[in-house]
């Protein structure tokens, strides 16, 4: 039986319709060594998906759907984090 | 600190493109004999990296520099404070990427701003690993790295610099340093001003309210920001009135200020 090990790819969208584009992108690949390089800061500039729903259709499953923002009273104007955040997971083999 | 002459000031449009970008990359500002100066020192540089402001026979002048001293005075006034500096240092052949952040801690005032001018002293192609900044990120309130696990964001873009480049930069801007794929290694000066007075008509106003210079704040808009790319804006209309200390100028989106009367 083959061991499998957790890739996690996060996308940022434009909107909270899982088709809006991609708009920032991270992978953390759980089938690399410590001393191998993950993904880097600026090392891409274009997403690897156009939308999650793409990277559904390539074999992703999405294990967090980011609630819709509130606006309170005072601070509608404010931003901060990347609102749309969307986790996405698939489990690689790596033996066997 | 000494008052410029005009002509050395920032234009209303490099302004907007500030309050645009929270980052103005001036090419070449610095005349070829100081860069090659500095480039010297620092390679020979044993010191500690916040004591090269100090320490350097070089650095000091060519913040002196009337043109430098001009952007500086258009930002921060005649009489900014100093709030630290160093001398940040990427080795030959180190290939990771540091973590996307903002400098510092979170900043509660709500227009003012200090800026941290990037220093290249010598040519720093993309190869090289120049400093990787959002442009319009600048305005986000985020906590120093609390935005590490992000590592691409469409629109970043690499400050790729001939030698004697300063990039000034708003406190706020999400930025990290580059792996360096070169034999040599890269060093860019760092230093952090915080403002002396109110940043109101500090630079050369003329022109501010004209639709030229307006359409830059209001086309600020960034494909990272996605929906939210509206509310961003309205914060470049808010930090444009008060740089241009004129707090009816209405450079917001659908001119929302003057429906709001805001």
């Amino acid at each position: 039986m083959s061991e499998t090990r957790q890739q996690i790819l996060i996308l940022h969208l434009a909107n909270s319709n899982l088709e809006s584009p991609a708009v920032a992108w991270a992978l953390y690949d759980g089938t690399k060594g410590e001393n191998e390089l993950q993904m880097q800061t600026g090392d891409s500039d274009e997403p690897p998906y156009a939308s999650v729903l793409a990277a559904m259709r390539d074999g992703w499953n999405v294990i967090q759907l980011p609630p819709l923002p509130q606006y309170p009273p005072g601070q509608e104007h404010l931003t901060g984090n990347l609102l749309y955040e969307y986790v996405l997971e698939r489990k690689v083999a790596v033996n066997g | 600190m000494a008052k410029v002459e005009r002509r050395h000031l920032l234009t209303a449009e490099q302004m907007a493109r500030f309050v645009s970008d929270g980052f103005l990359k001036l090419d070449e500002i610095v005349p070829k004999e100081y860069n090659d100066a500095a480039y010297e020192e620092q390679q020979k540089y044993e010191g500690g990296g916040g004591r090269y402001w100090f320490e350097s026979s070089v650095i000091r002048e060519i913040f002196e520099l009337p043109q430098v001293k001009g952007i500086i005075q258009s930002l921060v006034g005649e009489n900014p404070g100093y709030d630290h500096s160093f001398l940040h240092i990427v080795r030959a052949r180190h290939l990771r990427g540091q973590d996307y952040h903002a400098d510092s801690i979170i900043d509660t005032r709500p227009l003012a701003f200090d800026i941290q001018a990037f220093y290249f002293s010598h040519d720093a192609p993309r190869e090289m690993g120049p400093t990787l900044v959002l442009p319009g990120s600048h305005l986000r309130r985020i906590s120093n790295g609390s935005i590490a696990r992000y590592k691409n964001i469409l629109g970043q873009q690499q400050l790729v610099s001939k030698a004697g480049t300063i990039a000034f930069m708003h406190h706020g801007i999400w930025h990290c340093a580059q792996p360096n794929f070169t034999d040599r290694t890269r060093y860019v000066f760092k230093l952090r001003l915080r403002p002396g007075q109110e940043q109101r008509n500090l630079f050369n106003t003329e022109g501010y309210d004209s639709p030229e210079v307006l359409n830059i704040i209001r086309g600020a808009h960034r494909k990272w920001q996605g929906e939210e790319a509206r509310i961003e804006q309205v914060q470049r209309a808010k930090l444009w009135r008060y740089v241009c200390g004129n707090d009816s100028v209405d450079a917001s989106f659908e001119r929302v200020f003057s429906r709001m009367g805001i």
